[in-house]
């Protein structure tokens, strides 16, 4: 019984040092950001990777999912005669929702993986240590520019995932269903409100800092050896991934209404 | 220092380091348990010791990687170990560091690597650093051409070089050395304690060096310190080592299987 409980006692323990560590390495990273110097060429770096290098793969999430949608949706609405309701569930549900969550979940897959690969590869090599050294400090050479281009791109890559789903959904709606396209079209943008983009592109920021402040601070951490390496990279995605889904509870419940 | 412990007397002036009763603990286990070390300007210090002893945990807390618990840490007489950030930044600029396995950077060419912290501190136009870079690796017997590469084209030995170049590219007044020659062969290991010889001489460094290589220690050192169990259990000129009376020092300068130094000790020691 004393064994359970000094169980439980010591996974609360660790589970709150884990919450402190989190949450000290979170305020660095911000502090960090907004001191100099800048590193502009790392951020370009990271803006490039995240942003160019993951848009085919956002592309085709968005775009198969918006296919898939435009199908889903006419099935059901189908059944009680409201099938001329499916482009504007297709563009609602993508710009809402869809979007910004599967762009999230993708780039935590790409991002976050990488971003804790490679912090942990410096770190079990020496390398932060040697940044150290060399009179630069870590977390302002490697963690600031990459949650700054993380919380800058996964707007862009949004924006970009919501008009390819769109344009899947149309595809389908037109092709495969037989709408008008130009009904199609108007029936897209009818509903369509400023505010359902922006809380997607909202959205979409505060999973770009997740995913990017879980890379790093997961990579920043890693164990020795590559199994360590490989803990951590595991450890970012599915951090990342769990606080995506909670952040995207959070803001819809916040712009609820 | 321990009971077994003794220190010869030293023939040198002020000295540059002062460590004294550093002690560092990672949870429940205790790594460094009062460690005394004195570095005279210019000269070259050993540490050697068996793997997991706290040579490396001993250098990473003069530097401030660590932060060590207890004791004392002096450069040119400052007291080291309550400095703040900016004092501690400020300390590091006048250290140059090889890592173990070079810890070079994967994503920059080598020109980069060399002159990083150069281009940290001072506005140079590309073109200066890449001149720099390709006359400091010059001076270390590599071609100017290996500026463009990037660390995973290069050998293990030439890793070691470019790191070198990296330390000593804006002239350190002190340089750390770890396991400078490990992994390489004895022919290219000699060369690097060369470049380091010569690269100390030139610019009238102070050098710390951990290394498990005897041959190495003996042809780079003035004087070395033994660790073992966290503390300092010899330290003398380099010409004495091999005299010292203690078991443990003659069983690892030797290399000898048999002795006090055991791997199950070892183990015991680090914990495992």
């Amino acid at each position: 019984m004393i064994a359970f409980l000094q169980n439980i006692g010591r996974t609360s323990l660790a589970f709150l040092a884990a919450i402190g560590r989190i949450a000290l390495f979170t305020a660095a990273a911000i502090r960090w950001t907004f001191v100099p110097p800048f590193y502009l060429r790392q951020l370009g770096r990271q803006i490039v990777d995240i942003g160019y290098f993951s848009l085919p793969v956002v592309g085709l999430t968005t775009l198969f999912s918006g296919m898939v949608l435009a199908l889903q949706s006419y099935t059901g609405f189908a059944r009680f005669s409201a099938e001329d309701t499916v482009a504007t569930v297709v563009v609602l549900s993508v710009t809402r929702e869809l979007g910004p969550v599967l762009a999230g979940l993708m780039v935590a897959g790409r991002i976050g993986a990488s971003m804790a690969a490679e912090i942990g590869t410096m770190r079990v090599t020496d390398q932060i240590d040697a940044l150290d050294t060399l009179s630069t400090r870590p977390m302002q050479y490697l963690v600031a520019p990459r949650i700054v281009a993380g919380t800058i791109c996964l707007p862009f890559l949004v924006l970009v995932g919501d008009l390819i789903g769109v344009f899947g959904g149309y595809l389908v709606g037109v092709y495969r269903l037989g709408f008008n396209p130009s009904v199609y079209l108007s029936r897209t943008l009818e509903f369509l409100e400023f505010s359902d983009v922006t809380l997607g592109l909202i959205k979409a920021a505060v999973f770009g800092f997740l995913i990017a402040l879980m890379g790093c601070y997961h990579g920043y951490h890693s164990g020795r050896g590559a199994e360590g390496v490989g803990r951590a990279t595991t450890n970012a995605v599915v951090s990342s991934s769990i606080l995506i889904l909670i952040a995207n509870y959070l803001v819809t419940a916040l712009f609820f209404g | 220092m321990s009971s077994k412990a003794k220190t010869s007397a030293s023939t040198v002036t002020t000295p540059k380091i002062v460590m004294s009763g550093v002690t560092k603990s990672f949870g429940d286990k205790q790594v460094l348990r009062g460690i005394d070390i004195e570095v005279a300007a210019e000269e070259s210090l050993a540490i050697i010791g068996t793997s997991g002893c706290g040579k490396s945990v001993t250098l990473k807390c003069l530097l401030g990687l660590l932060r060590a618990d207890g004791g004392s840490i002096k450069v040119d007489g400052k007291e080291m170990i309550h400095a703040g950030r900016h004092q501690l930044e400020a300390m590091r600029r006048r250290f140059g560091m090889t890592f173990q396995f070079g810890a070079l950077f994967d994503s920059l060419p080598i020109w980069e690597n060399v002159t990083f912290r150069l281009r940290q501190q001072q506005a140079m136009t590309r073109q200066q650093a890449r001149d720099l870079a390709a006359e400091t690796i010059t001076q270390l017997g590599l071609a100017a051409h290996v500026i463009d590469q990037y660390p995973a084209e290069l050998s293990g030995g030439m890793q070691k070089r470019v790191a070198l170049a990296r330390a000593i590219a804006d002239k350190p007044e002190i340089l750390l050395f770890d396991e400078p020659t490990s992994g390489l062969d004895p022919i290219t290991g000699g060369v690097i304690d060369r470049l380091i010889l010569d690269s100390v001489r030139r610019l009238g460094a102070t050098a710390l060096t951990i290394s498990h290589d005897m041959a190495s220690v003996r042809r780079i050192a003035d004087k070395v310190a033994m660790v073992h169990n966290g503390v300092i259990i010899w330290c003398g000129p380099a010409a004495e080592m091999d005299d010292t009376g203690i078991p443990e020092v003659h069983q690892f300068v030797h290399g000898l299987a048999d002795g006090p130094l055991t791997l199950a000790a070892q183990a015991e020691a680090r914990g495992d």
